[in-house]
């Protein structure tokens, strides 16, 4: 069972670790490496919640940070809108939209609804390149201006690490408050048995979209982030392959473990900057980690082991003449 | 208390149930027996929501529920266990009945979130109120064991458990001995009764004759979709007619 | 050339592509109708196609009719191993896990792809040259009616082949129940593995035939299986005519919307139209309504 406790330590223990990792990572480069595993760990967050206690695939969420990202540059590089309040509309405008399409969207069930986010992904991918007068299409949107309170402008990397982190660690925290409640609970039901969690009156399709909205407001919320960080944003950045990058993310991780989040981010925003040289091999490992992990280790990392350990365990334990 | 007037279904050129009405009056233990395919378990989908029936009404306390989607059952009193229960394999036994208490909470996804005062509040109500519900159930000692490593017996008790902490004012049980062994199946007649005396009106699709015999105070008998004969068990085991289908085509 | 000389332009064009777009959907309700399961990797397999053909026409200079046959066959080899290394040993997988496994294939396939061939795109030779013919007011290339020719051929072999062979009725019955079909003796997990094999054939072949025309790359495949999906689900995800019907009016619609009101958002035609099918009418303009049973 659940100890609260063990849950405030775990979180204490992160929120320690984030703010004294700068002290030993000064290097700017490998602090901008920091915040982007910052920016991908609340994406990959946001999607696990979606994914991994909902259980609803969506292989379109680039589309949602391309929108915060893009809605945040284009308020504030070309009609000079504050950065914060460019983001608040940023994250409404996406959760009315995911709302609108939320609807008639989860009604679908498995490959249906990985089609259909797949589609709705890739039109908003479209219009980031077509609508070039707003967008400034394929070559992208640049004049970006950094977020500042007052006179302090988020303009270096260590500052820049610092604000995303307290993000990421806000929606953490609150991820965890969620998942630890009655609406987790209701997720996790919907998840096991949809059919008993209507039975005791879970409002299935309502939570669903609730939580596909939730999902996708985090994820532009991350895109106005990372608009003012880069100060410069581009459609590449938000097409499927990053949409699939995303669930490699939750998958290595671990679907539903919030911390599990956090490590398949890092992992895969780390290791490709190790195995620059190896570059174009990405999308292949990409490849074989997904269908090696769903085969092997389908708890992914944060559970992966403990399940994989428990059950080579009790295999030995039995003894051989028991396999059936 | 529950009314099912006329209740007809069709599946293309299949009619699963025709004209079926009866009255599950509150306080009484209502049986709902019939050879397989009399349509049994169509009754309960159609009662429970799941399905929209052909023709015919379905009133709950006196309001007519035949349009009102499945979720919203709960809300208003309408419970069900299922006849190869449905358990949430994957949360804990507690965690479980908590479940159960859902639509008597209300916190919602920012209040979650953020932890509010009142979320705060209402999660220790319904924890231990679900603790209750164990107690109730007699599994108070599995709390946080896994549901889906229980026994079936076990199981059964659970979802038990969780239905009644929806504190339903009608209960509907799918087969509720199905796979259970002598000891449990009287263990669940004395759970049942308990269930009758707070006042919650049962109604039970059952093969187990022994256990319908015992414990309904009323049965109705159904027999390709149709109402065979309906009344006391006494009365029932005496209607040449039921004797006829179970034994003769049954 | 006036706006109903363009139109029908867009119309045989749109139908020429729309014909790729069946071939491809064929492929997806086959595999879909015998497993329950979405290729996702379908479209890389398309891509192979063409990809495998140019391997075999620029570099080993082998004649086109054999090495088109050369290309299906490998790609149809390629199709296989993917059943039998990710599919089969999964019978118990959850949708979820099927979905993301067929997609971590297609990017194996995809990542495999660019690394032996570059990301360069690559032109095959067109099957009978170049010059345009023209009916009526619409010009179309020869390679055009090489497309509706071989599309016409595959389908009809298809049909012949579910229709009147033993093999082809025994996955019928596969996808209608497979329970019952292992019961009466059919071996379930060949006739899988063949349906992954014809739909790679299919696929392959699509890829080929439409390569002259619009160029290989490695990444073609990702639009391609998406429209033939499309292609399929209009079609209601049947292996037949609403499929053929689907590709044709998908390919015809983008065709227009991209001549008469912008061409930058073609693709994005064909994701609408998607969505729209799957809001509004899930089984599909031409297949048959499915009631549910719980």
């Amino acid at each position: 069972m659940r100890n609260v406790n063990v849950e405030i330590i775990k979180f204490l223990v992160l929120t320690l670790l984030v703010l004294v990792l700068p002290v030993v990572v000064h290097e700017g480069y490998l602090l901008n490496v920091l915040v982007f595993v910052g920016i991908h760990s609340i994406l990959a967050l946001a999607l696990n919640l979606l994914l991994g206690y909902a259980g609803q695939i969506s292989l379109g969420h680039a589309g949602f940070f391309g929108l915060g990202a893009y809605i945040s540059g284009v308020l504030t590089a070309t009609y000079s809108f504050n950065p914060w309040l460019a983001m608040l509309i940023a994250a409404a405008v996406v959760t009315f939209i995911a709302f609108a399409v939320g609807f008639p969207i989860l009604k679908l069930k498995g490959h249906y609804l990985a089609m259909a986010t797949l589609g709705l992904g890739i039109i908003i991918y479209i219009v980031f390149n077509e609508a070039v007068d707003l967008t400034g299409g394929p070559s992208g949107l640049s004049g970006i201006p950094n977020l500042r309170i007052g006179a302090f402008t988020f303009d270096t990397d260590i500052r820049n690490y610092y604000l995303i982190w307290t993000f990421a660690l806000v929606a953490i925290g609150l991820s965890l408050n969620l998942v630890h409640s009655r609406i987790g609970r209701a997720l996790r039901a919907i998840h096991d048995s949809e059919v008993a969690a209507r039975v005791i009156g879970v409002n299935a399709r309502l939570l669903k979209v609730q939580i596909f909205a939730l999902s996708a407001a985090l994820s532009a919320v991350a895109g106005s982030l990372y608009a003012h960080t880069m100060t410069f944003v581009a459609p590449a950045s938000f097409g499927f392959n990053f949409s699939v990058e995303l669930v490699t993310m939750v998958i290595i991780g671990g679907l539903a473990s919030i911390y599990g989040s956090l490590l398949g981010a890092a992992l895969l925003t780390v290791l490709p900057e190790l195995l620059r040289a190896f570059q174009d091999y990405d999308i292949i490992v990409y490849g074989l980690l997904l269908i090696l992990m769903t085969m092997f280790l389908p708890g992914g990392l944060a559970k992966g082991f403990p399940q994989a350990a428990s059950y080579w365990r009790t295999k030995f334990r039995r003894g051989p003449s028991s396999d059936a | 208390m529950l009314e099912v007037r006329e209740l007809t279904q069709r599946f293309g050129g299949i009619t699963a149930l025709e004209n079926v009405s009866f009255t599950a009056r509150k306080g009484e233990i209502t049986g709902v027996i019939g050879p397989n395919g009399a349509g049994k378990t169509t009754l309960f989908n159609i009662i429970t929501g799941i399905y929209i029936q052909t023709s015919g009404s379905v009133h709950l306390n006196g309001e007519d529920i035949s349009r009102v989607p499945a979720e919203k059952l709960a809300a208003r009193g309408l419970v069900r266990t299922f006849q190869n229960i449905e358990l949430f394999g994957n949360m804990s036994v507690l965690e479980n009945v908590m479940l159960g208490l859902h639509t008597r909470s209300s916190s919602g996804i920012f209040s979650c979130m953020t932890k509010m005062p009142w979320h705060l509040k209402e999660e220790k109500s319904i924890r231990q109120q679900a603790f209750e519900w164990l107690e109730f159930s007699g599994i108070t000692d599995l709390a946080g064991q896994k549901a889906a490593n229980l026994p079936f017996g076990k199981g059964r008790l659970l979802e038990i458990a969780r239905a009644m902490a929806v504190n339903p004012s009608i209960m509907l049980m799918d087969e509720p001995a199905a796979g259970l062994n002598n000891s449990e199946t009287h263990m669940l007649a004395a759970l049942i009764r308990k269930i009758r005396d707070r006042g919650v009106t049962v109604v039970m699709v059952e093969h187990d004759m022994e256990l319908v015999m015992d414990i309904c105070d009323r049965i109705l008998v159904l027999n390709l979709g149709r109402m065979l004969a309906e009344g006391s068990p006494r009365e029932i085991q005496e209607n040449p007619a039921v004797v006829a289908a179970y034994l003769g085509e049954g | 050339m006036d706006l109903s000389d363009q139109i029908a332009q867009y119309i045989v064009s749109g139908l020429s592509t729309g014909a790729i777009y069946a071939l491809i959907g064929i492929g997806f309700a086959i595999i879909y109708n015998s497993t329950e399961i979405i290729n996702f990797a379908q479209g890389e397999l398309v891509m192979l196609g063409g990809m495998f053909a140019l391997f075999f026409i620029n570099f080993l200079h082998l004649p086109l009719p054999v090495a088109v046959l050369l290309a299906v066959a490998s790609t149809t080899a390629v199709g296989v191993l993917f059943e039998r290394l990710t599919i089969r040993p999964l019978k118990s997988a959850t949708p979820l896990s099927l979905i993301i496994i067929t997609i971590g294939g297609s990017i194996l396939i995809r990542g495999i792809a660019m690394l032996v061939w570059g990301k360069d795109t690559h032109a095959i030779p067109s099957f009978s040259g170049t010059d345009p013919i023209l009916i009526g007011t619409a010009t179309i290339l020869p390679q055009h009616l090489w497309i509706f020719a071989l599309t016409v051929l595959a389908i009809a072999m298809n049909k012949l082949f579910f229709n009147y062979t033993i093999t082809g009725k025994a996955m019928r019955a596969c996808a209608v129940n497979k329970r019952a079909a292992g019961l009466v003796g059919i071996d379930v997990r060949k006739m899988v593995l063949f349906s992954f094999a014809i739909s790679a054939s299919l696929g392959s072949l699509a890829g080929i035939i439409v390569a002259p025309l619009t160029m290989t790359s490695y990444d073609v495949g990702i639009m391609l299986g998406l429209k033939g999906f499309c292609a399929a689900i209009i079609g209601g995800l049947s292996a037949g005519v609403g499929t053929v019907l689907g590709g044709l009016l998908l390919g015809v619609l983008e065709s227009l919307g991209a001549g008469l009101i912008s061409s930058g958002y073609k693709d994005a035609i064909a994701f609408i139209i998607l969505l729209l099918i799957l809001f509004i009418r899930p089984q599909g303009l031409f297949g048959k309504a499915e009631t549910e049973r719980v």
